[in-house]
């Protein structure tokens, strides 16, 4: 197995150095927070699973998925709407204007050099504007934390303000036809994680959202830094958590890298996102974060017998899901 | 006097060989035809009849997914595979593929045997040569063969539903990507080789087309049509065929490496043999992404056009339309792995391919406010195709916002491979290539047939089809953002109400389309008679000089283009 590159080196910073506008930038990147923050979507939204009728993003509890959330909901979402809008308003007036009972003769112009300038060149500088952030963020994604960097977390436009810890333990994920397997690195410990029949899942109380439990969830402590291997088994799968702003190709042959850092506890779903035979949809991701001290005597318990008896030292997951 | 009458009777023996040469009937004229028109006509007769087939599977995939739960498709595999009431669990297996079969035919099906026919062996058959005035195609026999290269394929493709996929199931159910390892050792049955077979035979008929159409374009216009001067319909098509001809290759050459990974034993795409399943997607995309712009690029000839005849002004910015087209599709050869951003690509590879990927939104911007410059000051009709042109425009902008989105790898993380990507691409395709298909058809069809259509029903036909199919797709942005992932028959029951939605969008689209039937037929048993040009003076072309429908054999004496005239 080759090990995949994506995953940089903290000293590789050097897109921020381009920003020249800081606190300018700055303000205007608090600014859409604020305005990310009035989007409907959000208000509708929950942390680790999608509610009924949803229309954005599922709640974020990592800076990554933070700087995801005001990235898409404070800009792009407007571009995307502005522009939209902006080309039904001039359909509208060219159909209430220039229709043949309001304007019979038809006027005889095909160049403006000005005018063609004009939208060449706003373009060119709207796409400047989400390049910066994008680049930005993308940067982030990609590496790794060492404890010393910081994340740009909600302020988009800033050079970055988020304290991430360095990883604190490694995960292995493999995807198989079809369930998942969590090895925990350094620990040398491993299981597999399967869908939920519906008769055990139903048994449970209370009662995890369908399509989503699983038996074993992948279990982490709160507020530190996880780093994620993903492989694939046999063909080819993908590791993605909403909440957490992640994905990551399951690729046999390949060991792919991220890392995510949640800040409250909880369960966090996912599902497998790459077509990957018949049960792709039955291959669901569930991550609980949990405090350090449960982490720990999970962790000791699994360590000294198997994952059952490990599980059964936290306690029920708590009522919040119930879509 | 003598020899009067043996020339006389010379031309007539002349004249009656022409004929017989120049007219065969019956199933001779189509099986053996190398008249670009009546070529024309049989590729979008088969487009339409892929069309209706590839409609009926996604049909079938909106009755599944309009509830959580599984409904159908174990019903539908007992009927199809024939699984008794005593085999619940395998009929429910096979019923899971057959889900994944009907998404990867719809998909290969829509493209390569709607789209692709319509609009490059239809209407770029039939008007190419019209509109530079030109007698046919440079290749007439192989024109003939690009045709009927097609029913083959598509005869493969519908076989490869019947054979063994994964082992003890039914047909190909990999996607239309057909990534490794899930195409080799996922499906070692011969279904995906009946595919690879089918993709190979469609990908030489494009190929010779692209050949045909590109030699056409350079060396048989009339006396005076510079290129600057071309319509911008075959300009649309001369960069499309370009994009095909070297696009093309690289999709035979990875599909080949799949082949003889699958039987021959080479380990091209195999980790446990050196070889590595990413590059099949780069080879895949290398070709796929050209291919998204193939599907869009003679639409926006189309639109072109027709904005321009009913707005009885000339094409705003043409030089810039021909190089926005050139730009796009040049551009579009080197944004592949966009598509690739959760494969595990180094953050240099993935900011490269973020900000290439930007860049194609000037152009595509320069189209869109080109077109509406044209309508601008214009005195419009909106008579059925500009409706269907307007339509375009507004959708092919919805769907071209959301590939911004999606360009910034950083925001991708959140939607790749959930329905915004489902929305986002039948944004630009089922809303923009299709109603581009559709606004050509109607504008056409009266050049084409010689007939007309009822232009009420048609124009009811545009707006149950446009409410339709934004019902069926605009929530499917919503499902993405909340991480639905694609190609999944069933979902968490959180995302039921939009599914929901989108499922009744699909009735209001299949209605249309079952009336869109209904005015051909209609329009084939009133044969009202069309004008040469029924659009007015706004219809400047070339094929607007000729008869409806044209002669068998036009242009015998070529047209010549003045040297001061619009384009």
């Amino acid at each position: 197995m080759s090990l995949n590159p994506s995953v940089h080196a903290p000293d590789e910073r050097d897109l921020k150095g381009v920003f020249v506008a800081g606190q300018f930038l700055r303000s205007f990147g608090i600014a859409l927070s604020a305005s990310a923050a009035l989007l409907p979507g959000l208000a509708l939204a929950a942390a680790g699973h999608p509610e009924p009728g949803e229309i954005g993003m599922q709640d974020s509890v990592t800076p990554i998925a933070d700087s995801i959330h005001v990235f898409h909901n404070g800009i792009l979402l407007w571009t995307a709407i502005l522009v939209s809008l902006l080309v039904l308003v001039l359909l509208a007036i060219i159909v209430l204007r220039f229709n043949a009972r309001a304007n019979p003769t038809p006027a005889k112009f095909t160049h403006n050099t000005l005018i063609e300038v004009v939208w060449t060149a706003l373009p060119v500088i709207v796409l400047v504007i989400i390049a910066i952030p994008s680049f930005a963020i993308l940067t982030d994604q990609l590496t790794m934390p060492d404890g010393q960097r910081k994340y740009l977390g909600e302020n988009i436009f800033s050079f970055g303000s988020v304290e991430v810890p360095a990883p604190a333990i490694t995960v292995k994920v493999t995807g198989s036809q079809w369930y998942w397997t969590y090895e925990y690195v350094d620990q040398g410990k491993s299981f597999d994680s399967n869908i939920l029949s519906e008769e055990s899942r139903l048994a449970q109380v209370p009662v995890q959202p369908r399509l989503l439990a699983v038996d074993n969830m992948l279990i982490v402590p709160v507020d530190a830094t996880v780093r994620v291997q993903v492989t694939g088994a046999d063909v080819i799968h993908a590791f993605a958590v909403p909440s957490f702003g992640i994905i990551a190709d399951a690729v046999p042959g390949r060991l792919n890298e991220t890392w995510f850092n949640a800040r409250k506890e909880g369960v966090y779903y996912g599902q497998c996102r790459e077509l990957c035979g018949k049960d792709h949809a039955f291959m669901p991701i569930a991550v609980r974060v949990v405090s350090a001290d449960a982490f720990a005597a999970w962790m000791k318990a699994l360590q000294a017998g198997s994952v059952a008896d490990a599980n059964a030292t936290l306690p029920p997951v708590s009522a919040e899901p119930s879509a | 006097m003598a020899n009067t009458h043996a020339l006389d009777a010379h031309d007539a023996h002349a004249d009656h060989a022409h004929e017989h040469h120049a007219h065969p009937t019956g199933w001779r004229r189509y099986v053996y035809s190398t008249n670009h028109k009546d070529i024309g006509t049989m590729y979008l007769v088969f487009a339409l009849i892929a069309g209706v087939i590839g409609a009926l599977l996604s049909g079938m995939m909106r009755l599944e997914l309009q509830e959580p739960g599984i409904q159908i498709f174990h019903g539908l595999a007992s009927i199809v595979y024939g699984y008794g009431a005593g085999d619940a669990a395998a009929a429910l297996d096979a019923g899971k593929h057959m889900y994944n079969v009907f998404t990867t035919a719809h998909a290969l099906i829509m493209i390569f045997f709607m789209v692709m026919p319509a609009m490059i062996g239809g209407y770029a058959n039939w008007f190419v040569p019209l509109m530079i005035g030109a007698p046919d195609m440079a290749f007439p026999r192989m024109n003939n063969i690009s045709f009927w290269l097609l029913p083959p394929a598509f005869l493969l493709l519908i076989l490869s539903m019947f054979f063994e996929g994964p082992s003890g199931a039914h047909g190909v159910g990999g996607g239309w990507t057909i990534y490794p390892p899930l195409s080799t050792s996922g499906q070692p049955g011969p279904a995906m080789d009946f595919a690879i077979l089918s993709l190979h035979l469609a990908g030489a008929s494009s190929i010779l087309g692209a050949i045909n159409f590109i030699t056409t374009i350079f060396n048989m216009r009339a006396p005076g049509m510079t290129l600057h001067k071309m319509p911008l319909f075959p300009w649309s098509i001369l960069v499309t065929a370009f994009l095909l001809l070297l696009s093309l290759p690289v999709l035979a050459g990875g599909i080949t490496m799949l082949l003889t990974d699958r039987n021959f034993g080479t380990t091209f795409f195999a980790p446990e043999g050196g070889g590595d399943p990413v590059l099949f997607q780069h080879l895949f995309w290398f070709f796929g992404h050209p291919e998204v712009y193939i599907l869009i690029l003679p639409g926006f000839g189309i639109v072109s056009h027709i904005v321009s005849t009913f707005s009885k002004k000339p094409v705003f910015g043409y030089m810039a339309m021909v190089y926005a087209m050139v730009a796009i599709g040049g551009v579009g050869f080197i944004v592949w792995a966009h598509h690739m951003y959760t494969t595990g690509l180094s953050l240099n590879v993935q900011r490269y391919f973020v900000a290439a990927t930007m860049v194609i939104a000037v152009p595509t911007g320069v189209k869109i406010f080109s077109w509406i410059a044209t309508m601008w000051g214009g005195s419009i009709t909106f008579r059925t195709p500009m409706l269907w042109a307007m339509g375009f425009i507004f959708l092919f902008t919805v769907g071209g916002v959301t590939g911004v989105v999606l360009a910034n790898a950083g925001a991708d993380r959140a939607l790749h491979d959930t329905y915004y990507v489902v929305a986002h691409f039948h944004y630009v395709l089922s809303l923009g290539a299709v109603f581009a298909i559709f606004a050509a058809w109607y504008y056409w069809y009266p050049k084409m047939f010689g007939i007309m259509y009822n232009e009420t029903l048609a124009n009811i036909h545009f707006w149950i089809t446009f409410v339709g199919v934004n019902i069926v797709f605009f929530p499917q942005h919503f499902l993405g953002l909340a991480g639905m992932p694609r190609r999944y028959i069933d979902y968490p029951d959180a995302y039921a109400f939009w599914n929901r939605v989108s499922s009744v969008g699909y009735y209001i689209t299949f209605a249309g389309l079952l009336l869109f039937l209904f005015i051909l037929f209609q329009s084939a048993r009133r044969r009202i008679k069309a004008p040469a040009n029924p659009w007015g003076e706004g219809a400047t072309t070339l094929e607007w000089t000729l008869s409806s429908p044209p002669q068998f054999h036009q242009f015998e004496t070529l047209p010549r283009i003045d040297s001061k005239s619009d384009h």
